[in-house]
């Protein structure tokens, strides 16, 4: 989970950045503030990325070496029965974005 | 050691179990959460929608042929290029970019059994419908479609100016769109995070799969501020608010910053996902890895990042933006989009280059780009883009732009069309499309330059005989009927190579997890996974001794330990 | 940055044709007009380099066999020279820019103001101090006079959408905008009539938006405003611009710089 977590938080310190030359050279309310808006959005899930990617355990996925045979059990469980089991990893997945999206401020709302 | 010789793992189907319960027919089509039919549904809608747009765009060339012609009204002329515009961008590219062929691809190049929301990606595509039929339902309402350009510039796209419906249903279609491309993007996101298969490291996914998580973040960055300034704009046409308007002490040109800050992100959103694919046709028809593949990854996000600082660009005329600042960060993209278009060289150099239809697409894409990207330069100069703006040097950049891009997705639909549907298309009817479609748009944009140069404004109906613009606007409008020739041409492809070639699991020699799988995919996309221990499974499958580390250096997987040569 | 006059001298040298855009009438014209054939200069070198690496690979590289090739996937001196290179030609072509942005800026006030407002569907020019103004819509095609070697000053409006005013002899154009006033100074350069249109949609009759600038010497200046002097008309006009622009505070192009 580490380089999703880099993506975004390089992203969002690269906002970060640009925003603040912007705001002090320019002194544009309407792009300042979105490009702020920006920034939050990627750090919000960027710094739960990396929090969460300290404390979890490695994926199957992040491992070099990692045999099919290893995430069999989760490509077997998900066939079974699409309809109850995907859309219930997607809740629990959705569960996880849930709370750290309750921040975004994208302007949605 | 495993390596990557070790048989695949079989994945367990119990496809009789649960197909036993599902509906059949159109009812199974309409209620599908399968990321494949989605996909697909993606697709044909899309190129409908190319197809309307088409067609507006040649009434508008015709238009364009004779000075002072009246073959449309001034004020159907105004609703023809909004409209071209507005289903071109919004309908036609947008959706094909992120919604159809990354809908059917992205899952399978990781090896996941679908996409994270497999219901949400249902949902994204009936909103997409939805939207563009309303959208275009502005053309039977009183008054017309939206007339008022696809940017929608206030004060113009007030309620005083623009009065109808037809502006209220552009408005609402786009609405529905931008969630159903929000949700695209949370559900690529998702499912690039969360659903590689084993061993699928980020750094071994293909560039086309990066490509789209990079465009998958610009859509939740960018849409958003699209749909809040579309809201704020029914508020001020329906509610009696004056954020745009200046005798409510709002400013008009805070919607063009709200707007571009959306726009120019847009116009990444829909190259980024073109060049994934043009990047996996050069690499696969040129027999080599991809070149510089960290590099690239690095250049896309740099490109992303980058996209999200330059929308004033769009705005050096206001007077009103910090012209050094916008400048220098749209000239600044060029470095790493020059990144690419040198690694996608690199790829070919060397190679073994076979001439398909979807790679000669694929090379009309890289010439086509390039005349695009330097003219783009240009207009990064404020200077310079005083006297282009709104002329039709801009109108024939942009149209370099997306003529690539189109180019870029023809390729695709040659390269993946047998992924997905089993069959191969006729190799001689795709060559003269290639052909009508790389030279049509050069006849038709390289005129529409000197025009601009010469001072021909856009968005005119009618132009005075004594400019001498007919010349030039006749050959554009030539290079047009040859690019509406080459759909005309895709379109009879399509008829005439139906369920006539089969494709085999892997026609191409493909490098990615896609082509380890059959065409058409089964249900949930893998009888069979191999090792994946570098970006190229399917190859390193196919060519154990060719993998990337025995001949070349190899960069993307300097963390682990040497695969053994096989002694067989 | 010797570059950019040298590339211009060359290309003035070997005469290439002009593809519709020229030095113009304006002092600020050909600057600009040099600025365009620098960078045209470096995108034939660049665009031309590349093009020739695409059609070389395309020949040289095309399929002979069945054989693999050798499976290069980087090459880390090569990939940092094409990163290095385009970063030190966009920072010259920024320099170029703003020395020639600059320019735009530096031409100091005069005593000639023409206050330009641009309307559905057509212009109104008026001379504040002369009691002059000109109005003309669509087909009227109004008429702006102009004194040669004169900084004139623009005060640029709009009262109701926004309209672009580009005069293509200029090698210009600025939006005209309700609720901003958009101040700029050209000095023109040769006498002539030039054609000017508007370029920014603005509804039905965009296409029809006409107008003319005249750039006649100082004599035959003086000698129109006084022809044309009218002031039941002008104070009319006056009031109703003053209307519109009386609570706008004027665009400045770059804060440090500018005498507008």
């Amino acid at each position: 989970m580490k380089t999703e977590a880099k993506l975004l938080l390089g992203l969002g310190t690269f906002f970060g950045a640009m925003v603040t030359v912007y705001w002090f050279w320019g002194n544009e309310n309407a792009g300042s503030v979105m490009m702020f808006a920006g920034m939050l959005l990627c750090f919000l899930p960027g710094s739960y990325y990396y929090w969460w990617s300290r404390r979890m355990k490695p994926r199957t996925e992040d491992n070099p070496q990692a045999t099919q045979a290893e995430g069999a059990g989760v490509v077997l469980a998900l066939v079974f029965g699409i309809w109850f089991l995907v859309p219930g990893l997607g809740l629990a997945v959705w569960a996880l974005f849930g709370g750290t999206a309750e921040g975004r401020r994208g302007g949605t709302h | 050691m495993t390596d990557v010789l070790d048989p695949p793992v079989v994945v367990e189907h119990h496809d009789e179990h649960h197909e036993d319960h599902g509906p059949t027919g159109i009812l199974k089509w309409i209620t599908s959460t399968d990321h494949k039919v989605i996909g697909l549904s993606y697709t044909i809608t899309s190129v409908i929608m190319m197809v309307i747009g088409g067609l507006f765009a040649e009434i508008i060339r015709a238009q364009l042929t004779t000075p002072n012609n009246s073959l449309v009204s001034l004020a159907q002329y105004n609703e023809l290029f909004t409209m071209h515009g507005s289903v071109m961008i919004y309908l036609f590219i947008g959706p094909f970019a992120f919604g159809a062929l990354a809908n059917i691809i992205v899952p399978i190049q990781i090896g996941a059994p679908d996409m994270a929301f497999p219901r949400l990606n249902a949902l994204s595509y009936w909103l997409y419908l939805t939207g563009s039929i309303t959208m275009l339902s502005g053309f039977f309402v009183a008054g017309g479609a939206a007339n008022f350009g696809w940017v929608a510039y206030a004060p113009l796209s007030n309620s005083i100016n623009t009065p109808g419906a037809g502006a209220d249903l552009w408005i609402g279609g786009l609405l529905l769109t931008g969630f159903s491309a929000i949700f695209t993007g949370v559900n690529l996101t998702a499912t690039i995070f969360y659903l590689r298969a084993p061993g699928m490291t980020m750094f071994r996914m293909p560039i086309f799969t990066w490509n789209l998580l990079i465009t998958a973040i610009l859509i939740l960055l960018a849409f958003p501020v699209l749909t809040a300034g579309l809201i704020m704009l029914y508020c001020d046409r329906h509610f009696g608010t004056h954020i745009f308007s200046v005798a409510g002490g709002g400013v008009p040109v805070l919607w063009q910053h709200i707007f571009w800050f959306w726009g120019h992100p847009e116009v990444y959103i829909l190259a980024l996902p073109i060049f994934g694919m043009v990047t996996e046709i050069i690499a696969v028809f040129s027999r080599k890895p991809v070149f510089g593949y960290k590099g690239m990854v690095f250049a896309t996000i740099t490109i992303g990042a980058l996209s999200l600082g330059v929308w004033a660009h769009h705005m050096f005329t206001t007077g009103v933006v910090l012209l050094p600042f916008f400048s220098i960060m749209s000239l600044l993209i060029a470095v790493p989009t020059g990144i690419k278009m040198f690694n996608w060289i690199g790829t070919m150099w060397r190679g073994e280059v076979w001439f398909s239809t979807a790679m000669l697409m694929a090379i009309g894409f890289l010439i086509t780009f390039l005349i695009g990207g330097i003219t783009g330069i240009y207009l990064a100069s404020p200077p310079l883009d005083f006297f282009t703006h709104d002329t039709y040097f801009v109108v024939a950049h942009f149209h370099s732009i997306v003529m690539a891009l189109m180019m870029g997705a023809m390729g695709a639909l040659y390269y993946w069309g047998p992924k997905i549907t089993g069959y191969l298309l006729n190799e001689t009817i795709g060559k003269i499309q290639f052909w009508l479609l790389f030279i049509g748009t050069q006849v038709f944009t390289l005129p529409m330059y000197v025009l601009g140069l010469r001072g021909m404004p856009r968005r005119i109906a009618i132009y005075p005989l004594h400019h001498s613009w007919q010349y030039l606007n006749d050959w554009a409008s030539i290079g047009a009927l040859m690019i509406g020739l080459s759909t005309v041409a895709f379109l009879v492809n399509i008829a005439y190579s139906w369920k006539k070639y089969p494709a085999g699991d892997n026609p191409w020699d493909g490098h990615t997890l896609e082509w380890f799988t059959t065409s058409p995919p089964p249900h949930h996309n893998f009888y069979r996974l191999p090792q994946i221990r570098s970006e190229r499974p399917t190859w390193d499958y196919n060519h154990p001794g060719h993998t990337a580390a025995e001949h070349g250096h190899s960069a993307a997987h300097r963390d682990e330990t040497p695969v053994e040569a096989p002694t067989s | 940055m010797a570059l950019l006059p040298l590339g211009a001298l060359v290309l003035a040298g070997c005469g290439i044709p002009t593809v519709g855009n020229s030095p113009g009438a304006t002092t600020v014209s050909k600057s600009v007009y040099n600025l365009w054939q620098g960078f045209t200069l470096g995108a034939l070198i660049v665009g031309g380099i590349t093009i020739a690496l695409i059609v070389w690979a395309v020949f040289a590289y095309r399929r002979k066999g069945d054989n693999i090739p050798k499976q290069s996937q980087y090459h880390i001196p090569l990939e940092t020279t094409y990163t290095i290179i385009p970063i030190l030609i966009v920072l010259g072509l920024f320099v170029a820019t703003m020395v020639v942005e600059n320019k735009e800026e530096a031409l100091p006030k005069t005593n000639v103001t023409i206050d330009v407002n641009a309307f559905q569907w057509g212009w109104k020019f008026l001379y504040p101090g002369h009691d002059v103004v000109v109005v003309g819509q669509t087909t009227q095609e109004p008429t702006m006079v102009m004194p040669i070697n004169e900084n004139v000053h623009f005060n640029l409006t709009s009262s109701d959408v926004i309209h672009g005013f580009y005069v293509h002899d200029f090698n210009f154009s600025r939006y005209a905008q309700p609720g901003v006033l958009n101040q700029f100074t050209i000095r023109a350069t040769k006498l002539g009539t030039y054609d000017g249109q508007c370029t920014q949609l603005c509804g039905l009759y965009h296409s029809l938006m006409v107008f003319r600038v005249k750039v006649v010497t100082k004599a035959q200046y003086a000698a129109w405003l006084h022809t044309n002097y009218n002031p039941v008309a002008a104070t009319a006009a006056f009031a109703a611009l003053k209307q519109q622009t009386s609570s706008i505070t004027p665009t400045k192009i770059d804060e440090s710089e500018g005498n507008n």
